[in-house]
């Protein structure tokens, strides 16, 4: 019993000073009165505090946002329950993944009016997915690495099959990778069905480099994203140049090559099962607005589609956007996805 | 009559202590994950058992089973050479540093998955370190990072036991003139059997659900049971999901069956002793133990030094502004929270986790190692135990959206109970807090309750005076191992985590998912320098938890 008494003793000490860093007892950040807005959103989402809480004020609702993944994952937690999602609003569904979410009937019509600029991202016939920015993934060059050694740069899809850039590409498959998945459609719109298998082969056999995840491309293998990156082109965005400034913002060290595009549309949508349908709408209507579509570059990465806000300077200045990206439509993409990843997988699994 | 009374009275209280873990596993992982299966099985309300074999029968599920199968196995049996060692030097020996270095073979379990996959592309990948080796996207580098996750686990499960390893019986069939080596096969290793078999169990069932792993390091051409249901779920073919959610489940349900058969024959082997054995003096004869722990940690920290070289470089130079950044808030537009302020989440996330897991492990325990006096309650027994078991050995992506499915909606609209997230870490821990305590209380002579029992103890008093002196240590042990798991727990977590209360984890993968190095520092040195603090946060709050361990109980 000795033994016994000063480990109780201790024990009766230490747990006090441990439930006080437990989560027990922490306010809910739920406050009385205030109706109620949930917005389902992949974990890109993100704007500044002030936009939010004003539209929280306005509009006298709680805001509530949850981010259960990325695009794929909140499309997966939608469809599983498609009648009520427990969500009013869902935001961040692109056009890789749009037709599931129609398929299964989760949406309802939107009645709001689109601003300028955004029928040019709406669908064919289609009121219930709200456009509500864009982005291009393109092949990225490192454009140092190739200045120090005289060669020129490459400029299309054709070029990453020429010798001279064998061993030099790295890109992330389509399997779980959504620019992975937009660069697989880019070889398909560009190639046709007859050809991007072939195309594909030819990618493989110069030497492409493939991997799991974005990231992983960028940060892990490519020049000029971390460290000790051996490649100097990979698969990315338009806007990534952006992003890759000198320290002293005058210059980038990226290019995207603007004839290897492909644009994403991301929509948001409300939900048939909406608790509060009238704040959806006006979520919705909220995320169209000046201010939200000119937030979005710098807290997302994506380019509104509004035609009538500014982009921040480093935008307008190192990441120009391409002229005539590659599209498909959301029901072709849905209806052969699958099979295209799979056929990919034959292609490239040596 | 009086015999038929307390046996009802035995079962009776058994069945009240395993009232709570069962409720709180039936409602936060059978229920989940029994939606998703429904729903894959029985799309429309009918059970549609033609699409299962279907499933079984294409060519591609056999060859992610049989890769899932040889790959956890051979990362069980690597982990398992290396790790007893290691146990063996960090537990029985006198060695210095050996408490620094126990709370670092905890290190590798908080590391999220991604940062670990970078590490090790940026080691073997092309100019890494180790590139010569040729081992990039095969399925070497998989089984070796399958090692450095699991090699802690031997470490820690075996190293519990061993630790409170009565030595006499080694001494005797020492001073019997027995060679050191047939000590060790005879008598070392059949008493550590328990021990033995719950590592390679649990070993076993990490890697044949490893997930972030085999994704980034096996890439696009090797896929297990777990990425497969995955990308099945990804793609919505819930049918083929749920098909080998059950292969998986089947899987394990064979393991603990195996594991229960280890276990049944390794009792009445060396009891452990109450008062556990000073670690002696290394003699030559450790020599070779030694040298594979330094490999060991050698191997460990390649990885992790990385990691850390990787955080204090932005654009080519040597810089603290990777670290600098933690704190400020605002400093990249990829997170809404400062760094820190997520790192204190975790904590205040994983205390929670930690004396869940160990108040539901200690009952689980308890109850699966009573001595059992009849067959039916045998039975029972081994049910419950195997039933524990089971969050490991199922996919962290049917329970995350199972749990999305089930508890965070009405009528169980828990989504926002801030203790959802260490409610469900501590589930997944509870197997590994189960199987550090088991191998201890088992070999706990009955006896000696009974003894108690015959000198009026009631049964609290002698768990107090009898189990709990014993336990103490493997309790230790197994809160660190809680703790670890609920500061690295990604894949559950990711789907509950709420967005103005992110995890550690969670605010990492979110760096290394956006591009930037706009300002001083970059996102992915941001990452680097958070997973460093987070393996500094468990080396510390372990060494801490194991200084509390007050010195009358356990020698050093």
């Amino acid at each position: 019993m000795r033994r016994i008494l000063p480990t109780l003793v201790t024990g009766a000490l230490v747990l006090p000073a441990l439930a006080a860093c437990s989560t027990f007892g922490e306010e809910e950040s739920a406050s009385g009165g205030t109706e109620k807005l949930v917005l389902v959103a992949h974990e890109s989402f993100s704007l500044p505090d002030e936009l939010v809480e004003e539209f929280e004020a306005e509009h006298d609702v709680d805001l509530e946002v949850r981010q259960p993944g990325d695009a794929g994952a909140v499309v997966t937690e939608i469809a599983l329950n498609p009648d009520d999602a427990g969500a009013d609003v869902v935001f961040g569904v692109d056009n890789t993944f749009a037709s599931r979410l129609l398929d299964v009937g989760a949406l309802e019509p939107f009645e709001g009016e689109l601003p300028p600029g955004a029928d040019a991202y709406a669908l064919a016939g289609e009121d219930r997915l709200v456009p509500v920015d864009s982005g291009n993934v393109c092949v990225n060059v490192d454009t140092a690495w190739f200045a120090e050694r005289g060669i020129p740069e490459p400029e299309s899809l054709d070029d990453l099959v020429d010798p001279t850039y064998a061993d030099l590409f790295v890109t992330p498959g389509p399997v779980d990778s959504s620019p992975g998945l937009a660069f697989l459609l880019t070889t398909i719109a560009a190639y046709g069905e007859d050809g991007w298998r072939d195309y594909w082969r030819e990618l493989v056999g110069n030497g492409a480099e493939l991997v799991a995840g974005w990231s992983d491309a960028y940060y892990t293998s490519f020049t000029a994203g971390g460290e000790d990156g051996q490649r100097p082109i990979v698969l990315s965005y338009d806007s990534s140049p952006a992003f890759t400034t000198t320290e002293d913002g005058s210059a980038t060290t990226t290019r995207a090559l603007l004839d290897t595009c492909f644009t994403q549309v991301e929509y948001a949508g409300v939900l048939r099962g909406a608790d509060n349908p009238e704040g959806a709408e006006e979520l919705v209507s909220w995320l169209l607005s000046e201010d939200v579509q000119a937030a979005l570059p710098d807290n997302m990465y994506v380019y509104p589609v509004r035609d009538d806000v500014e982009l921040p300077t480093a935008w307008a200045e190192f990441a120009p956007r391409p002229d005539a990206p590659y599209a498909m439509e959301p029901a072709e993409i849905a209806a052969n996805r699958e099979t295209w990843i799979g056929e990919w997988r034959e292609e490239t699994q040596r | 009559m009086a015999r038929g009374d307390a046996a009802l009275t035995r079962a009776l209280r058994l069945l009240a202590l395993a009232a709570l873990p069962l409720g709180v596993v039936g409602v936060f992982f059978v229920l989940p994950v029994g939606a998703m299966l429904v729903r894959g099985l029985a799309p429309d309300g009918q059970l549609d058992l033609g699409g299962l074999v279907e499933v079984l029968g294409r060519d591609r599920t056999g060859r992610v089973l049989w890769f899932t199968l040889w790959s956890a196995g051979l990362g069980t049996l690597v982990s398992l050479l290396l790790g007893l060692p290691v146990a063996y030097v960090l537990f029985r020996l006198a060695v210095p540093g050996a408490r620094v270095l126990r709370a670092l073979t905890l290190v590798p379990f908080v590391l999220p998955t991604v940062v670990v996959g970078a590490a090790f592309r940026a080691l073997l990948g092309e100019g890494g370190l180790l590139a010569f080796l040729g081992w990039d996207g095969t399925p070497a580098a998989i089984v070796a990072a399958l090692v450095f996750f699991n090699v802690s686990v031997v470490v820690r499960v075996v190293g519990g036991a061993w630790a409170g390893l009565d030595p006499r019986a080694e001494e005797a069939a020492a001073a019997l003139g027995a060679r050191p080596v047939t000590v060790l096969l005879t008598v070392t290793l059949p008493a550590l059997r328990s021990a033995l078999a719950s590592a390679a169990a649990v070993v076993f069932l990490f890697c044949s659900t490893a997930f972030g792993v085999v994704l980034t390091l096996g890439g696009l051409r090797y896929a297990t049971v777990e990425t497969e249901i995955y990308l099945l779920t990804r793609a919505f073919d819930l049918p083929a999901a749920a098909c080998l959610s059950l292969v998986q489940v089947a899987t394990v349900v064979v393991l603990l069956a195996l594991l229960g058969r280890l276990r049944g024959r390794a009792h009445g082997a060396v009891p452990v002793d109450r008062v556990p054995p000073r670690p002696r003096r290394p003699r030559r004869g450790d020599g070779p133990a030694i040298v594979v722990t330094g490999l060991v940690v050698l191997a460990t920290a390649l990885p992790i030094v990385g990691l850390a070289v990787a955080s204090l470089r932005v654009r080519g130079a040597w810089t603290l502004a990777n670290y600098r950044a933690l704190d400020e808030p605002g400093i990249t537009t990829a997170l809404d929270v400062p760094v820190l302020t997520a790192l204190r989440n975790s904590l205040q996330v994983a205390v929670d986790a930690t004396w869940m897991a160990l108040l539901l492990g200690l009952l689980v325990a308890l109850v699966v190692t009573r001595r059992t006096r009849s067959r039916p309650e045998r039975v029972v027994r081994g049910l419950l135990d195997g039933f524990f078991m089971l969050p490991l050995g199922v996919s962290a992506v049917v329970l995350g959206f199972g749990l999305l499915v089930t508890v965070a909606r009405p009528p169980l609209a828990l989504r926002d109970e801030p203790l959802l997230v260490p409610l469900v870490q501590a589930l997944v821990a509870l197997p590994l807090v189960v199987r550090t305590l088991v191998p201890v209380l088992a070999s706990v002579d009955d006896r000696q309750r009974q003894a108690a029992a015959s000198l009026g103890a009631s049964p609290a008093r002698a768990l107090l005076v009898v189990d709990l002196p014993v336990v103490w240590r493997p309790l230790l042990a197994a809160a660190g191992f809680a703790f670890a798991t609920s500061l690295g727990e990604f894949g559950a977590t990711s789907f509950l985590s709420r967005p103005d209360h992110p995890t550690l984890p969670v605010v990492i993968g979110r760096l290394l998912g956006s591009p930037g190095t706009t300002g001083a520092q970059s996102n992915p040195g941001m990452a680097m320098a958070a997973a460093v603090v987070l393996a500094a946060t468990v080396t510390v709050v372990v060494l801490t938890v194991e200084r509390l361990r007050v010195p009358s109980v356990g020698a050093v």
